[in-house]
């Protein structure tokens, strides 16, 4: 197991800046989600970290030794392709034991690291089988299993998750959490699904343009956004983000709505954040009028107009209603984001 | 619960088709006359030449004489014909040399124009051509490579570099003409098998090659266990094909040496036809020609177990 840390990388081709000076310190045995929309250079950077992509400036170490120049296969780490990148041509156990054969280990050793892996992820009995004849989630498992006999330093994961339904993907999810917590091996992880981040994540990266936007653990991404870019980005349903100003000791957005802010809110405020789930049903509050209301047991999210100010709110409650019925809102003010004209958090 | 009321009935006689459309409706009658045109024309182009021929190598027919039924004696004679026999060591050793040299050349070539190469798909035009030309006009430009006195290697051997003192005898001696048209066919024949082998390597996933990659594997390794493997199954088809060309070989043989020096470089297709036209046996001619049949179908053979689906290729269950 090693850290990575990741310094002033960047990335060109030819004229084309695809990474503009990424840092990322990801340490021992910690689980590291890169995510962002896509073309923001998350799989780029996995690329780079596994040397499948030579760095154009700045370095990049596992285990405190730079490997710029460490040729991929002496770089101790294996990778989940997003399409699993199975051999067509040999079964299950070849497939897991290929980089063993390649290495010329003792066929015993090698029929035991394979055994070990295959009971880690349940492919005991599939182990005769060819790649054609699996299932998705099974192809994933052989994809991980074939990692794990690695016994690498890093696992790198490339979106592995996506072409998964999405019921699978959720258990998947969490066997790749556990096996993580079981192996404790130093992992980074490439998604383009906050969630996938939220819920595995001990530290989220996110990234967009080929730059950092904010990295952090995933409730503090949540509780606190740097930029309006995590703000929208991380939570599902997204963050309500109202443009306009404060005056007056409130914020006026540009829809008409009038919001309560919290007190000593700073009067430069161009952007007003406030998450869905952090709205609620109070009499006192704003009068809105209903759109949609889709329930969907759990919680109602419910689309609604202030004016001509769009806002989505999510409720506990079981609310009620027909489109241009009106609903009484107010915000949770301890919850509110306010974000200045450069896009910064406030 | 009965039905109290009768419902209007619809009493507007259903129309009978007519006898046309009830004859293209009988399912028999339809095979039949979509089959007939492959049928007609497989049948014309393809089984009677091809019966002729097998009738012809049984009968002692001659140009200008209808001949009579002689049973095995044209195979009789031919198995006692050195020339014959020539013919055949020949047509095998040709096809197994140009096919080895033509494979090993086409693969070579193909794995390097799927790397990323500048002016690419020029270069893959280019490889074409000698496939484009027509084989005859590549024959006599083969033809003027080994002429005797105006050969442009021997011009370049003798008068250039000055490390031979006399021109080379390309076709005047058994041997010399023997490579020299594996060679020739060695040149026509890569690009087919280049260009099949490129699009075959253009279906392995370059994911596979870096997982290899990150596994460890050296490139020899990456072409002895992923390449390799993977383009066995067409592989296995453009073999197939070429050694049919190859055995069944005519135009470049015939524009070139025409079976001479002395005989040496008779395939069995330039040995029939010389027997058979310009020497006037029908019958010897045509029983050379389906003296290759075994051998064909011996390559044909090859192609249906080698090209027998492997496991891997396979979606259904491990039994």
């Amino acid at each position: 197991m090693a850290d990575v840390s990741i310094r002033q990388a960047r990335k060109s081709y030819g004229s084309t800046k695809v990474l503009h000076g990424v840092d990322v310190s990801i340490g021992d045995g910690e689980f590291v989600v890169l995510v962002g929309p896509s073309g923001c250079g998350k799989s780029t950077l996995l690329r780079m970290i596994a040397g499948l992509e030579n760095i154009t400036e700045g370095e990049i170490a596992i285990g405190g030794k730079v490997v710029n120049t460490v040729p991929p296969k002496d770089r101790d780490i294996a990778m989940v392709f997003q399409n699993y990148a199975l051999y067509p041509h040999m079964t299950v156990r070849e497939n897991m034991a290929f980089s063993m054969m390649l290495a010329k280990a003792p066929a015993d050793v090698i029929e035991a690291e394979v055994q070990r892996a295959a009971k880690i992820l349940g492919l005991d009995v599939l182990l005769d089988r060819y790649p054609r004849q699996l299932s998705g989630g099974q192809r994933q498992r052989v994809a991980m299993g074939r990692a794990i006999v690695r016994d690498p330093q890093v696992f790198l994961f490339d979106e592995p998750l996506s072409n998964l339904d999405a019921k699978l993907r959720v258990q998947m999810r969490s066997e790749i959490k556990e096996l993580h917590q079981r192996l404790k091996v130093t992992t980074v992880y490439v998604t383009h699904d906050q969630i996938e981040a939220m819920t595995m994540a001990d530290q989220i990266v996110v990234m967009n343009g080929g730059r950092i936007e904010q990295s952090g653990a995933p409730l503090d991404l949540y509780d606190t956004p740097a930029n309006l870019f995590v703000a929208g980005f991380i939570g599902s349903p997204a963050m309500n983000l109202l443009s306009g100003r404060v005056r007056d000791g409130a914020f006026h957005a540009d829809g008409g709505a009038v919001m309560p802010l919290p007190p000593g809110a700073p009067p430069t405020a161009t952007t007003y954040g406030i998450r869905p789930e952090h709205l609620r049903l109070d009499d006192a509050g704003i009068a809105a009028s209903i759109i949609v209301v889709e329930p969907t047991g759990s919680e109602t999210q419910v689309s609604l107009n202030i004016g001509e100010t769009h806002l989505l709110g999510a409720f506990r409650e079981r609310v009620m209603g027909r489109h241009g019925d009106t609903l009484m809102i107010s915000p949770d003010l301890d919850l509110v984001h306010l974000f200045g004209p450069d896009g910064r958090r406030l | 619960m009965s039905a109290t009321t009768v419902p209007a009935t619809w009493n507007k006689a259903r129309q009978q088709p007519g006898r046309l459309a009830r004859l293209f409706d009988y399912k028999p009658f339809l095979v039949f006359a979509c089959l007939l045109p492959a049928l007609g024309l497989l049948g014309v182009f393809l089984t009677y030449p091809l019966g002729l021929g097998i009738w012809l190598a049984f009968t002692d027919t001659t140009i200008g004489r209808r001949g009579v039924w002689i049973g095995f004696e044209n195979f009789e004679y031919l198995f006692t014909d050195p020339i014959f026999w020539n013919a055949v060591f020949y047509s095998v050793f040709y096809t197994g040399v140009a096919t080895l040299g033509k494979f090993a050349l086409g693969l070579w070539l193909a794995l390097l124009l799927n790397n990323h190469l500048p002016l690419k798909s020029l270069l893959r035009a280019i490889i074409l051509l000698p496939w484009i030309v027509p084989t005859v006009l590549s024959a006599i430009a083969f033809w003027w490579i080994y002429d005797p006195q105006f050969s442009i290697i021997s011009y370049l051997a003798v008068d250039v570099l000055g490390v031979r003192t006399t021109n080379f005898d390309f076709l005047g001696s058994a041997w010399p003409a023997r490579w020299s048209l594996i060679a020739a066919n060695i040149w026509r024949g890569i690009p087919f098998v280049a260009i099949s082998l490129l699009a075959g390597l253009q279906t392995i996933s370059p994911s596979l090659y870096e997982a290899a990659l990150l596994d460890g594997s050296t490139p020899w390794q990456r072409f002895r266990y992923i390449t390799f493997p993977m383009l066995m199954p067409i592989l296995a088809i453009v073999m197939t094909f070429s050694i049919i060309f190859t055995f069944t070989d005519f135009q470049l043989v015939y524009a070139i040496t025409r079976g001479g020096p002395v005989n040496s470089t008779h395939l069995l297709a330039t040995l029939a036809f010389q027997r058979g036209i310009p020497g006037g046996q029908l019958g010897e001619g045509a029983a050379i020609a389906v003296s290759m049949i075994p051998f064909l179908i011996f390559a044909t053979l090859f192609s249906y177990f080698g090209l027998a689906r492997r496991k891997w290729q396979q979606g259904e269950g491990n039994d």
